[in-house]
């Protein structure tokens, strides 16, 4: 008798193999999508910026010094918060830091409004003014802080030799190497790095702005003054909120003007958040001080850009953008 | 017709303000420009000498190593790590964020602006104080120093803003295109790839760009996490010019050129989308 040739079992209805997990995935398919999509930018974020932050914060909880590798594994509890706290230096450089934000910011958003309103207005050659415009932005802000290190050079930069020639002053004025003068320095470059991110974003909204409510409030009298208080400046906020919040996502960028031009000098007068957070961790190789003082930072930043983009959100739903 | 001329007097006006103003603010940059292709004695000359006298190109020479007087820093390397490293980490970039700018553009699910957000907040980190975690990590993990390190470090710092921009570009295409293609018997990934991407073409480029300068411009996390030219990129080779006795100031505005010009070129060419990306991608969220 032969041995009966194996029964071909009938397939699966359908295309293969049904497990429960393939089934699973059919049930699931539109909700699963997304996720799946998704998934690779997680990962990245998981990998890159989430695993590093809990290894930063565990981190800031010890003594750690790079030169003592065993000093990682000592617990100090919140040890170094309580001494940034307590510290003069820490609290004079987080003060500035906010100092500095709020005045480059505010700078910025002035001057970019004026430049947008300014080319708005123009109808000739409106867009090769426009591309000059972009101009700084193509700049690597470390670029910037050199460029304007070369210019507020106290012995051979062009600002001090034009003065010098202009007969406005005879001695050289040192940007750079006094306090004050270094940091209004420091701001005239992030200024200068970022107003145009600004007006380009301003700009746009007042393309986008329709005819009718401005020949509308004409009609009603309204002088300049008013139309643009009340029914310009409303409708291009939403263009500012976008630019704020694209500047909170790299507000930190001021570090590489800072370390190029004054590295935190002189005397320590120009020193803000981040220079601190390099010199103590790179230089003093305390690394554990150096986390404690990045969580800080890290958390500063979250908050800035969490503002905005909430401010961005509600000017969207205001604007009936939202979904 | 007096109140005519008064009209284009104030326009004409008007423009001129504007293209001074325009003028004065891009000196800064010009001047480096400009000292990159001037001799170091003229430089640091006392008096100023105020129109250049001489241009030359001899400081492009030198920092490249050609001709008898050598620079002893190796731009051409740092040259071509960078552009290894902004290219490999936009185009790996790209292809996450469109793929996520795919999902929140076209898909409905729980928690998606909370998603949404908390991605741009990872995005917020500053760079000094990730570097700090990551250059622990990337040390124990033999990273440091590779091109390898810092590509990954580039990648997740350009897929935020990148998953922002083309998930604006996607919402500008109508739902509906894709849908037809999909009755007419395309699937959906087909449907995507013959309709959708050529029509986000053109956004996903200004992506790419975006991505491009970010990496391409990076100091703080570049300058912690690499240390010879295995790595080094431009912007931490810039530094080298400073760390010597006597700055060479005609060397560094030749290395600005250097640094400046492909992202110059760069922004030219896909300005008009750059704008459209940042403000729609904003705006109608």
């Amino acid at each position: 008798m032969n041995p009966a040739r194996p029964v071909m079992r009938a397939a699966p209805p359908n295309d293969g193999f049904v497990t429960p997990v393939t089934r699973f995935f059919k049930r699931n398919q539109t909700a699963l999508t997304p996720v799946l999509l998704l998934s690779p930018a997680l990962l990245t974020m998981l990998f890159v910026v989430a695993i590093p932050l809990a290894f930063s914060l565990y981190t800031s909880l010890t003594p750690y010094r790079l030169t003592r590798p065993e000093s990682i594994e000592i617990f100090v509890g919140a040890r170094n918060y309580m001494r940034l706290l307590s510290n003069d230096d820490f609290w004079e450089a987080f003060l500035r830091t906010i100092l500095f934000l709020a005045i480059a910011l505010n700078v910025e958003f002035v001057l970019g409004l004026g430049i947008a309103l300014l080319i708005n207005k123009i109808t000739w050659g409106q867009r090769t003014l426009r591309t000059i415009m972009m101009f700084p932005m193509m700049f690597s802000p470390i670029l910037v802080g050199f460029q304007f290190k070369f210019i507020f050079n106290d012995n051979i930069g062009i600002l001090n030799n034009a003065l010098q020639s202009l007969g406005i002053t005879d001695r050289a004025i040192p940007w750079l190497v006094d306090g004050k003068l270094a940091m209004f320095s420091i701001i005239f470059a992030e200024v200068w790095m970022s107003t145009s991110v600004f007006a380009i974003l301003l700009l746009a909204g007042l393309f986008a702005m329709p005819r009718d409510p401005l020949e509308a409030a004409k009609v009603d009298g309204c002088n300049a003054w008013q139309t643009f208080r009340h029914i310009t400046l409303p409708f291009i906020m939403p263009f500012a909120f976008i630019a704020m919040t694209i500047r909170s996502l790299d507000v930190a960028r001021a570090y590489d003007i800072v370390a190029v031009m004054t590295d935190g000098g002189p005397a320590g007068r120009t020193e803000l958040l981040w220079t601190m957070i390099a010199r103590v961790g790179y230089e003093n190789a305390r690394m554990g001080q150096a986390n404690a003082m990045a969580y800080i930072s890290t958390i500063l930043s979250i908050a800035f850009t969490y503002y905005f983009f909430t401010k961005l959100v509600a000017a969207r739903r205001y604007m009936g953008g939202a979904e | 017709m007096s109140r005519d001329l008064k009209k284009r007097l104030r326009a004409a006006g008007l423009w001129v303000t504007t293209f001074v103003l325009m003028v004065i603010m891009c000196v800064p940059g010009l001047w480096v420009v400009l000292s990159g292709f001037r001799p170091n004695r003229e430089i640091l000359a006392k008096p100023p000498v105020w129109v250049p006298e001489e241009l030359t190109l001899s400081n492009f020479g030198k920092i490249f190593g050609f001709g008898a007087e050598q620079v002893a820093i190796p731009v051409l390397s740092y040259f071509w790590n960078s552009m290894v490293i902004a290219m490999t980490s936009t185009l790996i970039a790209l292809i996450i964020g469109m793929a996520g700018g795919y999902a929140f553009a076209r898909f409905r699910f729980r928690f998606k602006n909370a998603w949404f957000l908390g991605l741009m907040l990872f995005r917020a980190v500053p760079g000094i104080a990730l570097s700090l975690p990551v250059f622990m990590l990337w040390s124990r993990l033999g990273l440091i120093d590779t091109q390898m390190g810092l590509i990954i470090v580039y990648v997740s710092l350009n897929v935020p803003f990148t998953i922002w921009l083309i998930d604006g570009f996607f919402r500008q295409i109508p739902m509906s295109l894709s849908e037809a293609a999909q009755v007419d018997g395309c699937t959906r990934w087909q449907a995507f790839w013959k309709i959708e991407f050529p029509l986000a073409r053109s956004g996903i480029a200004a992506a790419g760009v975006f991505a491009f300068l970010t990496s391409w411009n990076e100091f703080a996390l570049a300058s912690q996490l690499t240390r010879s030219t295995d790595s080094k990129t431009l912007p931490v080779g810039l530094m080298d010019f400073t760390a010597q006795f006597t700055i060479d100031w005609a060397g560094m505005c030749a290395m600005a050129v250097i640094i400046i010009v492909p992202a110059l070129i760069l922004t030219f060419l896909v300005q008009k989308h750059l704008i459209a990306g940042l403000t729609f991608g904003g705006v109608k969220g």
